[in-house]
Parts: structure tokens; C-alpha cells; sequence
């Protein structure tokens, strides 16, 4: 199998076990709290890297490498997460990440760093991410990366990815309905928006974790400031997806009883 | 474990460090800044011929500064490493603006007061004016006072620090990477083996085994606090040093909230409190900027209630009139649980050896008088960061001798230990009550430690009273067995049914600050484990768990992880584990002949995700 240049688009997004709020900032939307949020790497975007990797072992001689735009001290923080997972080369810029930000300036900053990389070779080129994002469900800044760079075959929802005979890609993406439909390209270039993949996440391992870091706290050091947020944008109202939690103390009540509820509660729309 | 056929991978490195707290920040902050350096010869790596010097440091949380507390520090230590520090630009800190001590009487009726205490309330009712059942102190003692000190989130600050240490790009800290045991060859440490990941929970080999690393290291920097798997090992392979040992202990427990719009606390304001919900119980309230604080409950090991419910208790204390009206319509942010080893110097191991060090609090260098732990633990961090550094510029070895010459006689000649010779015996006086323990404390303040009451107190274990003997005079033995029977039936921890028996009032839960114990783990902590890692809780015999009769783990669960079992032994949830230790010194039954205890606390992954705390 011929080797692949991976670029994997993954950013950072807070923790999703933490508890969301907007606010109003002279800058714009912003999360309340946002500094002292926890922050991981986008879970979609991490699908998308794990499979990188896993490709690039099945492809001798691939390269894998994760572009990152975000605020430089948050994705230092989580990079020490994500280094022991598999092996990358991370190329980072440095601007905000949150959900309030202008996807077509994302895409444009985006664009430009990938036109950039050294010694980048379009005919192998693997444009992965997730097929949606964390911090905002919109799923439209891979698709216009891949526009910027004239790439035509673009896939979303993303589950397994194939090196069939011949050089070709075969991929299986969400449709509707729960179903998968798969689809065939003759190669790279090409934009997948990985859904979950079939992939467990990969455990620690440490020694891989150093041999990221060498490369990782240089390229967090030569980020190049990325003017996003800038374009005058301009958001009439946010609002997070309303987090319904009710409790109510039950002492008596049966399994059965339990079972009833849940099922009635299940059954609403 | 071991497994017969798994050659389990391993790497060469200079320093390994376990665990990020406190302490192993001042030792990364003062080494990273050396290593940093382009004025200093660069310090090469004998693990790795020709790279810088190889410095990792493992941490068992999924993020750094998750699961550690809020606290008001004088914070010497801190603020001489960083001259400029301004608090502004660490979220949650601020200096402290006011300080002030309360009394809590009893407002409920239920608490459980000697006739010397009931007494004392009586007459401070009768001759002084008390207003929502609380009586301001005078003046807070010298020794308590942190006047000057500064309000932080341990959390946010280690982050902060996290980010200093990191970007310097001389040394690695990796979260989410829990260390199993050291690597101890006779009395030497030889680095340490990682967790095995991809293992069933009694840490069998499932899908994706990935055996645990063994990390080679010619230094060890031991700093896992209190209840860390690998300063315990240590303790029980070395040996304590003479007079030492882990006596006594509490677990704090504490929200961080929201407060309400109209908040008339400002940012920067520090209450203490004693006497209420237990009067064994002491309390804090720290206020952050931006109308955020942290308040909270310590419950300690000589507090001999067998059911010693630090969640119902912090429900309680939050209620107190004295509280309830600056909290009322505050909102929880966060919440969490960790244990404090109160034992102070006289908890204090073997500082070094053959290859490794230990600093922080699992090193006895909490100051149990000032109740002062975070500045002291930084301390120590840095008193071995120099050290190394001179060894490492000198060429010497990580031997006993150098490491007792370049740490430990640097620790000697400090504050930390002054103060701490000071704080010694301070606290002995509570194994004979609260009146008695607080003239102690009062006794050793004011004497400068010439001056104590009690003795050396008793294993942990012993400190542990009968459900009839707490619940004389209000709870007969002949109901105790019935509530006993009908909670053993529907498999439920005893303290509730005892509480409100007792009188204590039912909890009004709002949703907003009183939320059930497993809504502080969702709502608060975020509280998750990730899968493929054993138990780190086990029962180690069964048949000496059902003879128990207190099951003082159950009770005091600071997350409901245990839970009666059927057979007598009680189960454990990984999932809803914080990590807290509570248990491990709350449990009643030694083993014949030994300091440990039945219930074994082992390194385990996950539990909070919050780094407000």
C-alpha cells in the first residue's frame, strides 16, 4: 500500500462531563468560565486521528499530522493526553477555539497551514476530522477546507476506511437511517469526516508520549498567531442545549415501578 | 501482577515523579527553570546519552489539578518561587481580604454535645449576644491566622504552574498515567511500573492488554499524597522511622458554588468554623472573585461515630443558619473529596534512599497546628529541586548519603520543619475529647510546641466507637438492630436512618445547592473512570469483612462507590470512585499482627473531572 500524507484538522473543546453556560463578552459569545474549564481534544477529531494512525501502520512510510487551531496554553494541557495515545506530528496555530467562532475563517486559516506544510504532496493527501465538533454540532469546517484546497471527494459520517487494489479508497459513511453506505473513490486527495470509527481508543503509552513531545513543545512554541474572531461576525443570541435534570427522592418505590417509568420516560419525544 | 509470558515494556529516564500536586510542582518549577536555563551548562541525561536530561512525571487524574482542594495559604513557599505572582492571573485566587473564626452552635438539637459543650452553649447563649446560632471569636489565634495569605483553587493553581513547568519543554507531565509500585530492588528504588491497562477488575488480562510500563529512573520522586499507592508501599517495605506512624486523618469535602447575585461576601473573605454539625466536625468558607466559594467540612479519624457520612454532615453544615443565609440561593459548580493525613511530622517516613526521595503532604510535612499543608508541601518540592539540581551539577549520584545531604538536611534547617516540631503533638489532646483537644491545640500555639496534652494516639482503626456506644441516649441498641436489620434488607448504608432517628432534620433538596450524593458526583465532580483498570479497592478477606459489624467504609464513601453487599462483603464501583482515601483509614479491621488494614486502596485511574476544586 502506497503511503498516505494524513492531515488531521482537531482542536481542543471542553471537558464533556463539565456544565456549559454562555455569556456575553465586549469580544463576542463566550463560556462562562471558559480558562477553568477542563479541555480535551475534540472526541470527533480524536476518532479521526486514532484512525490516521491506524492507517498510517497499515501504510509504511504515511505520515500523520494533526493541525490544531486554539488558544496555545489549552492545547499544550491537552496534548499531554492525547502524545501517549498514537504518533504524530502536531502543527499548531494559535486562536480561539470555542464554539463561537466563525467556521469560514477556521476554514480559511485551516486551509492556508495545510497549503503550507512542508514538502506537502496533494496526490497522497488525506484530509481527516470529524464529521461534526463538540463545541458545535455545525459540521461545515472540513467541508470548506476542502473546498479552499479544490479537493471533490469529501465523505461524512465516516466509519471504516479501505485501501482497496488499485489505490482506491472504499469508505463506509452514515446515511439515514442508521444505515451505512459505501462509497468509492480512485484515491487521494480526499476529505473524510470521521463519525466514531470502529477503534478503541488507544491506551497510554509512554514512551510514545516522549517521542511526540520532541516535536510537539517546539511546534507549540512557533504557533503563529491565527486571526479568527476578527471578521465581524456578528451572533444576535446563543444558548447550549437546555440540560433537563430532575431528581426526586423515591424510598419505596418497586423495580417494576422503576422499570414503568423509565420506559414511559423513554417513549416521550 | 505478573503474567507469564508478557514481556512488559520499559524505558530508560533521569527523574520519574509520581504524582502532580502541590509538592511536585515546587520540585518541576525550581528544576525546569535550572534546566531552562541558556546561562547554565546544560545537564545532560545518563538514561539517554546526549539528550538533555529526561524528566517525566506520571499523574494517576485524567487532567492535572483535577481531584485537590481549595485553600487559604499563606503561601510562602509559592510566592518565593514566584516574586511577581499576581493572583489576578491564576482564576479562583485572590488575597485574602478577612478572616474570621466562628463557633457553630447546634441549631437542630441533634448534635451530639458532651455536658461540658452543652454547658459552654448555655452560657454563651445566656451572656452573649448570638446571632444565627454562631459565636464570633475575638480575635483568630497567631498561629491559626492566614491574614496574609491567599485565597487559591489548588486546582487552577496547578494548572497555572502545569503550564509554567510544560512550557519550558524540559519536562514531561503526563496525566491520565496512574503508577502501579515503585521498582524496589532490596532498599533501593529503581523507578516505577505503570499501571497495566486492559484488564478485567480483578486486573486479568482483557482486550487490548497493554502490560504497565516500567519506567527506569536513577531518581524517584515520590509525592502522592497520603494515600498513594507508592509512599504506602514504601511505608510498608522500609519500614516507618522510629516513634513515626499514620495515626490520625480526616477527609475534607467541599462545593464550590455560585454564589447568589447579591452576595454580600467579597472575594478574598475566609471563615473557619468549628463546633457544628458534630462538634468534631471543623468548617471552612473561602470566597474566590468573581461571587464563587469554596465551603466545606473535615471529618476526622478520631470522630468515633462508626457511621461518619461526610455528605450528609456537609449537607447539615451548609444549613447552618450562620452559612445558610450567605449560601441561599447560591449554585453548585463543583464538588469533591480527598483525604488529609493530620498526623503531621510524626507521620513522617523515610524522606530518602537508594534512588528515590518523597516530598509533600505523603511526606508528613502538613503543619496539623496552622492547618496549613499546600505552602508546606511546595516547600519540600523545591528543597529537593535544589538539591538535585547541586547533585546533578556536581556529578553525584542519587545515593542515601547525597539525598540526605542535598534534601533532607536542607529540609531540616527550614520553616517547614520548625514549625512543624512546633505543630508535633498538637492535635493528641482530641482522642480525649473536643474541649480537651482544642486547649491542646491551644497549648501547643501558644508555647511554641513545649506544651501538649494527650499521647501518641492509637491506630485508626481503634479510634473507631460502636453505633450503640455514639447513639446512647438517644437510639436504643434494641432499635439500633431493628434499623440495622431493615437497612441490611434493602441494602443502604446505616447513617441516614440513625440521622434522621437522631433528630437530624431531613435534607429539603433544591436542586441548586442541596442535590443528592449522586447528583454531586454528576453535577459536581463529573465523576468518570476509563475502562480497562483493575479494582482499586479490595476486600482482601471476606470473611474478615463480615465479621466487621461497622462497615465504616460504607458510611463514609465520600461517593457511594461502596455499598453493602449481599454476602456481608461490601461491593465497590470504580466508576463513582473519587479517590479519596476515606476508606482506607476508616476501615476497623487490621490484619492479625499488622498496620494494614483489610480494605486495600490500591493506584487506580480516573475520578473527578473538575479542576475548580
Amino acid at each position: 500500500m502506497a503511503a498516505f500524507q494524513i492531515v488531521v484538522l482537531g482542536s481542543v473543546v471542553p471537558d464533556p462531563l463539565q456544565t456549559l453556560e454562555p455569556v456575553a463578552t465586549p469580544q463576542g459569545p463566550a463560556l462562562k468560565n471558559e480558562a477553568m474549564l477542563p479541555h480535551v481534544l475534540d472526541p470527533w477529531a480524536g476518532h479521526a486521528l486514532f484512525e490516521a494512525a491506524h492507517l498510517a501502520t497499515r501504510a509504511p512510510g504515511s505520515k500523520v499530522t494533526l493541525l490544531a487551531l486554539g488558544p496555545r496554553q489549552k492545547l499544550q494541557q491537552v496534548m499531554m493526553a492525547v502524545a501517549q495515545k498514537v504518533p504524530f506530528e502536531l502543527v499548531a496555530l494559535d486562536g480561539p477555539a470555542g464554539g463561537f467562532t466563525d467556521a469560514h475563517e477556521v476554514a480559511a486559516r485551516l486551509a492556508q497551514a495545510v497549503e503550507k506544510l512542508p514538502g506537502l504532496d496533494r496526490g497522497r493527501l488525506l484530509l481527516f476530522g470529524g464529521w461534526e465538533s463538540a463545541s458545535r454540532g455545525a459540521g461545515v469546517t472540513l467541508q470548506m477546507v476542502g473546498e479552499r484546497l479544490g479537493i471533490p471527494d469529501q465523505f461524512f459520517g465516516v466509519d471504516q476506511l479501505s485501501v482497496v487494489e488499485g489505490g482506491g479508497l472504499e469508505i463506509l459513511e452514515r446515511v439515514e437511517g442508521g444505515k451505512h453506505q459505501v462509497s468509492v473513490c480512485a484515491g487521494p486527495p480526499a476529505v473524510l469526516g470521521w463519525a466514531t470509527g470502529n477503534l478503541p481508543e488507544p491506551k497510554n503509552n509512554p514512551q510514545l508520549g516522549m517521542a511526540n513531545m520532541r516535536g510537539v513543545m517546539p511546534a507549540l512554541q512557533k504557533a503563529a498567531a491565527a486571526p479568527v474572531g476578527q471578521g465581524g461576525v456578528k451572533f444576535e443570541s446563543v444558548a447550549v442545549p437546555r440540560a433537563t435534570r430532575e431528581t426526586r427522592i423515591e424510598k419505596d418505590l418497586s423495580a417494576d415501578q422503576i422499570a414503568r417509568e423509565i420506559l414511559e420516560w423513554i417513549s416521550q419525544d | 501482577m505478573t503474567f507469564e509470558g508478557v514481556t512488559r515494556p520499559s524505558m530508560d529516564v533521569d527523574i520519574a515523579c509520581v504524582g502532580f500536586g502541590p509538592a511536585t510542582a515546587g520540585f518541576l518549577v525550581t528544576l525546569s527553570r535550572r534546566l531552562a536555563d541558556p546561562s547554565r551548562p546544560p545537564l545532560e541525561s545518563r538514561a539517554a546519552p546526549g539528550m538533555p536530561l529526561q524528566v517525566v512525571c506520571y499523574e494517576r487524574a485524567d487532567d492535572v489539578g483535577f481531584g485537590v482542594s481549595g485553600v487559604v495559604t499563606r503561601a510562602r513557599a509559592i510566592r518565593a518561587a514566584f516574586p511577581d505572582l499576581d493572583p489576578a492571573k491564576i482564576p479562583m485566587a485572590t488575597l485574602v481580604s478577612e478572616e474570621r473564626m466562628l463557633y457553630l452552635l447546634d441549631p437542630t438539637g441533634a448534635s451530639r454535645r458532651s455536658v461540658t459543650l452543652r454547658a459552654a452553649d448555655r452560657t454563651l447563649r445566656a451572656f452573649h449576644r448570638v446571632e444565627d446560632h454562631a459565636f464570633e471569636l475575638p480575635f483568630t489565634p497567631a498561629f491559626l491566622r492566614k491574614h496574609d495569605g491567599i485565597v487559591f483553587s489548588i486546582g487552577q493553581l496547578l494548572q497555572w504552574v502545569a503550564a509554567e513547568v510544560m512550557a519550558t519543554g524540559v519536562v514531561q507531565i503526563w496525566p491520565g498515567t496512574p503508577v502501579g509500585e515503585a521498582l524496589l530492588e532490596g532498599r533501593a528504588v529503581r523507578g516505577v511500573r505503570l499501571l497495566d491497562q486492559g484488564v478485567d477488575r480483578q486486573g486479568r488480562p482483557g482486550a487490548g492488554f497493554a502490560p504497565g510500563m516500567d519506567v527506569k529512573a536513577a531518581l524517584t520522586v515520590v509525592a502522592d499524597g497520603p494515600v498513594g499507592a507508592v509512599g504506602r508501599q514504601l511505608d510498608e517495605a522500609l519500614g516507618m522511622p522510629a516513634g513515626h506512624g499514620r495515626r490520625e486523618w480526616a477527609v475534607g469535602m467541599k462545593v464550590v458554588l455560585d454564589l447568589p447575585a447579591d452576595t454580600p461576601l467579597a472575594a478574598g473573605t475566609v471563615l473557619h468554623t468549628f463546633g457544628f454539625p458534630e462538634p468534631e466536625i471543623f468548617g471552612f468558607l473561602y470566597v474566590h472573585p468573581g461571587r464563587v466559594a469554596s465551603a466545606g467540612i473535615f471529618v476526622p479519624s478520631w470522630f468515633d461515630s462508626p457511621t461518619r457520612t461526610s455528605y450528609r454532615y456537609l449537607q447539615h453544615f451548609l444549613q447552618h443558619p450562620a452559612l445558610w443565609r450567605l449560601l441561599k440561593g447560591a449554585r453548585l459548580r463543583s464538588w469533591g473529596a480527598k483525604s488529609i493525613l493530620e498526623s503531621g511530622r510524626r507521620g513522617e517516613p523515610l524522606l530518602c534512599g537508594e534512588g528515590f526521595a518523597r516530598i509533600g503532604e505523603g511526606s508528613g510535612s502538613t503543619n496539623v497546628l496552622n492547618s496549613s499543608g499546600v505552602d508546606e508541601a511546595f516547600a519540600t518540592g523545591v528543597q529537593l529541586g535544589e538539591g538535585v539540581i547541586g547533585l546533578l551539577e556536581g556529578g553525584h549520584p542519587f545515593t542515601l548519603e547525597h539525598l540526605e545531604r542535598a534534601y533532607v538536611a536542607r529540609r531540616r534547617e527550614s520553616w517547614v520543619e520548625r514549625e512543624g516540631q512546633v505543630a508535633e503533638k498538637a492535635r493528641h489532646g482530641f482522642q480525649r475529647g473536643v474541649v480537651t483537644g482544642l486547649v491542646g491545640m491551644a497549648l501547643s500555639g501558644f508555647s511554641g510546641g513545649r506544651m501538649s496534652l494527650g499521647n501518641e494516639p492509637p491506630h485508626p482503626a481503634e479510634q473507631i466507637g460502636s453505633v450503640e456506644g455514639f447513639y446512647a441516649g438517644k437510639i436504643s441498641a434494641l432499635e439500633i438492630a431493628r434499623i440495622r436489620a431493615d437497612c441490611e434488607r434493602r441494602g443502604v448504608p446505616l447513617h441516614d436512618a440513625l440521622m434522621d432517628r437522631a433528630g437530624w432534620p431531613s435534607i429539603p433538596l433544591d436542586g441548586q445547592v442541596l442535590v443528592s450524593q449522586q447528583d454531586a458526583l454528576l453535577l459536581g465532580g463529573k465523576v468518570q473512570a476509563p475502562a480497562g483498570y483493575a479494582d482499586h479497592v479490595v476486600f482482601l478477606d471476606p470473611e474478615l469483612c463480615r465479621g466487621c459489624g461497622k462497615r465504616v467504609c460504607v458510611e463514609i464513601c465520600s461517593a457511594e462507590a461502596i455499598r453493602p453487599g449481599d454476602a456481608g462483603t461490601p461491593t465497590f464501583d470504580r466508576e463513582k470512585c473519587v479517590h479519596c482515601g476515606a476508606c482506607l483509614w476508616s476501615c476497623p479491621t487490621r490484619l492479625p499482627g499488622q498496620e494494614r488494614v483489610n480494605l486495600q486502596f490500591r493506584a487506580g485511574a480516573g475520578g473527578l473531572h473538575s479542576a475548580e476544586n
